[in-house]
């Protein structure tokens, strides 16, 4: 609908019935600059999806063959044996890593990438926004062997101490708990996701300053103008018309913390072969990405690369997963959002 | 209820620039008065000043006081919060909160003042919507997020967000000016029901609007582009528009510029 709630872009991309799914309108006129540009753009289109659906035909189709020989549950063995004729390998651990390492990266980036964005969009003076801004984005340009090497040389020797407190006060929860003994060792779950959180903070942080800057003026006044303080205006006015943004951009950095090699690869102590099942986040191990980056050399026969395709295969339903739950979360309350 | 606003002597700039020189005015209770003059005149400005909503404006500042009744809205103990509480305002364009549905819209202003009882919110609600003439309209979709209503519901479910928190004043800056000829009828309409419990100043571009709804009119002009705008004139509407004292006033409201 044309709403008049504010000159938001996204208020006119809605048709009556509150689909506001992007699609093609009736416009073209058929001629030339309309054809070669329409063509261009549907061209682009069909590009991504045969990308991802040839992404994905080429991992089943490597991955079908070494899971046919798999002497182990695939999901749920924390076994890794690809050699020989009888091999013997499962995703749990690598999943279980994986996960945890994300979903602390997040819980940490998303609030401190939200409050970073408030700060430059509503607190800041203006001449400390901009420069702010920029070197936020900067973080974002630090490459991630950068990031792995200060935090197993420099960070990391620091992190024990805060890991001991975590554990004394939570070590009652499975996830906190020292029965590996590595709370006394960087090379953890728990230190790669705050090394993790790190990596992301920028991309959440750049995505959502875009969207709470583009609040309209107006749902900022109506809140102001109720007596509203300026936390309260943020709270009622920005939050709201920034949720949607801000979702797409944890999703964003979600696919980062997932899909990180090198950092993983050079702070995570990895686990010996038949270590015992630890949930700790004080324990080693290895997460999908840098699992196959560590045994690339070993890639000689079509049944080991086959076993480490397989697991880039669940890494790729993952995130897809992932986003398909952003979306159903964002799509959930659409008629609130024009 | 509605209280006396009272501005003497002021002046408003916005950094260095004086949007408005100089004017002093008497609004009573519990009556509609219109500010009326070209665009650029200052009349928005002033009615931003009256709840300190121009100071939402990078460097925006008055000299000068406006007083309700006794009170000094500008004085230094005084949150510019707790006025906004006191003298409502309802904007040009519809503004209801679009992440929220119709009674949580009125609600708004209730839960930000720590009103969390779910059945003075649902009566106040229901009182408010029915205050704002929307009540019949809605009553069957609270629920529903308030974007969906007709831009002449939006304005009223706004006047109703405004009222529910029971403002001394309700300030109106153009109102109806995005909005059609029936829906400015139903908020002139209801402009004439809440005059008899709140103070109004409203602005408006439309003058037979201002003579149809107000029973006092200020005429607002600017001597040029760039120079301070100024109260010409303010007297009873009948006055104003049949026998003005002011060339000027005559010139405007005849259409002779503007």
């Amino acid at each position: 609908m044309s709403s008049t709630t504010g000159a938001s872009i996204v208020d006119q991309a809605r048709d009556p019935l509150g689909n506001n799914t992007p699609q093609g309108d009736r416009a073209s006129t058929g001629r030339l600059g309309d054809r070669l540009f329409g063509g261009t753009a549907k061209g682009a289109g069909v590009l991504v999806i045969a990308l991802v659906t040839l992404t994905a035909v080429f991992l089943l189709s490597q991955a079908l063959p070494a899971l046919g020989k798999n002497g182990a549950n695939f999901l749920t063995s924390t076994e890794w044996n690809v050699d020989g004729s009888n091999p013997r390998f499962g995703i749990a651990n690598l999943l279980w890593v994986t996960v945890a390492s994300s979903v602390i990266a997040m819980i940490i980036a998303v609030p401190v990438g939200v409050c970073v964005a408030l700060f430059i969009t509503q607190y800041s003076p203006p001449w400390l926004s901009q420069p702010a801004a920029g070197l936020i984005d900067l973080l974002a340009a630090v490459p991630s062997i950068v990031y792995g090497i200060w935090g197993a040389f420099v960070f990391g020797p620091h992190i024990t101490g805060l890991q001991n407190v975590v554990n004394t006060l939570f070590g009652w929860l499975p996830f906190f708990g020292n029965e590996t003994g590595g709370v006394s060792s960087s090379g953890t779950i728990f230190f790669i996701g705050i090394v993790l959180s790190i990596m992301v903070l920028p991309i959440v942080t750049a995505l959502s300053r875009e969207v709470f800057a583009q609040t309209p003026v107006t749902h900022k006044e109506g809140a102001l103008a109720l007596g509203a303080t300026q936390w309260e205006m943020i709270r009622t006015a920005v939050l709201p018309f920034g949720k949607p943004g801000v979702i797409s951009a944890s999703m964003l950095g979600l696919g980062r913390a997932l899909g990180e090699t090198v950092a993983v690869l050079i702070i995570l102590s990895s686990l010996a072969n038949d270590t015992k099942w630890s949930w700790s986040v004080f324990n080693g191990g290895e997460t999908f990405a840098s699992k196959i980056a560590n045994n690339a050399a070993e890639f000689d026969s079509p049944q080991k690369s086959g076993a480490f395709i397989a697991a880039g295969l669940v890494l790729f339903i993952l995130t897809f997963v992932v986003n398909a739950i952003a979306r159903v979360v964002i799509e959930r309350r659409k008629a609130f959002s024009e | 209820m509605a209280k006396r606003i009272d501005v003497k002597d002021l002046n408003v700039f916005y950094g260095s620039f004086k949007a408005i020189e100089d004017v002093s005015m008497t609004v009573e209770p519990r009556s509609v008065t219109a500010f009326i003059g070209p665009s650029g005149c200052g009349k928005s400005t002033l009615l931003r000043t009256l709840n300190r909503m121009h100071e939402v404006i990078p460097g925006g500042r008055v000299e000068g006081s406006v007083r309700l009744d006794d009170a000094d809205i500008y004085g230094s103990d005084v949150d510019p919060v707790a006025v906004r509480r006191t003298v409502g305002m309802v904007f040009q364009r519809p503004n209801p909160f679009p992440t929220m549905s119709i009674g949580d819209n009125v609600a708004a202003g209730l839960r930000l003042n720590g009103m969390k009882d779910k059945k003075i919110l649902a009566e106040k609600i229901e009182a408010s919507l029915r205050s704002a003439n929307l009540w019949n309209e809605v009553k069957d979709r609270l629920s529903k997020p308030g974007a969906g209503l007709s831009g002449g519901q939006q304005q009223r479910l706004c006047i109703a967000r405004a009222i529910a928190v029971a403002p001394q004043v309700l300030l109106m800056d153009e109102p109806c000016s995005a909005l059609d000829p029936i829906s400015t009828l139903a908020i002139e309409d209801l402009i004439g029901e809440l005059k008899s419990t709140y103070t109004i100043v409203i602005v408006t571009h439309n003058m037979q609007q201002a003579a149809r709804v107000s029973d006092r009119t200020g005429f607002f002009n600017l001597a040029a582009t760039g120079k301070p705008g100024r109260l010409i004139e303010m007297d009873d509407t009948q006055k104003m528009f049949s026998n003005p004292t002011e060339r000027t006033t005559e010139d405007y409201i005849s259409g002779r510029f503007g």
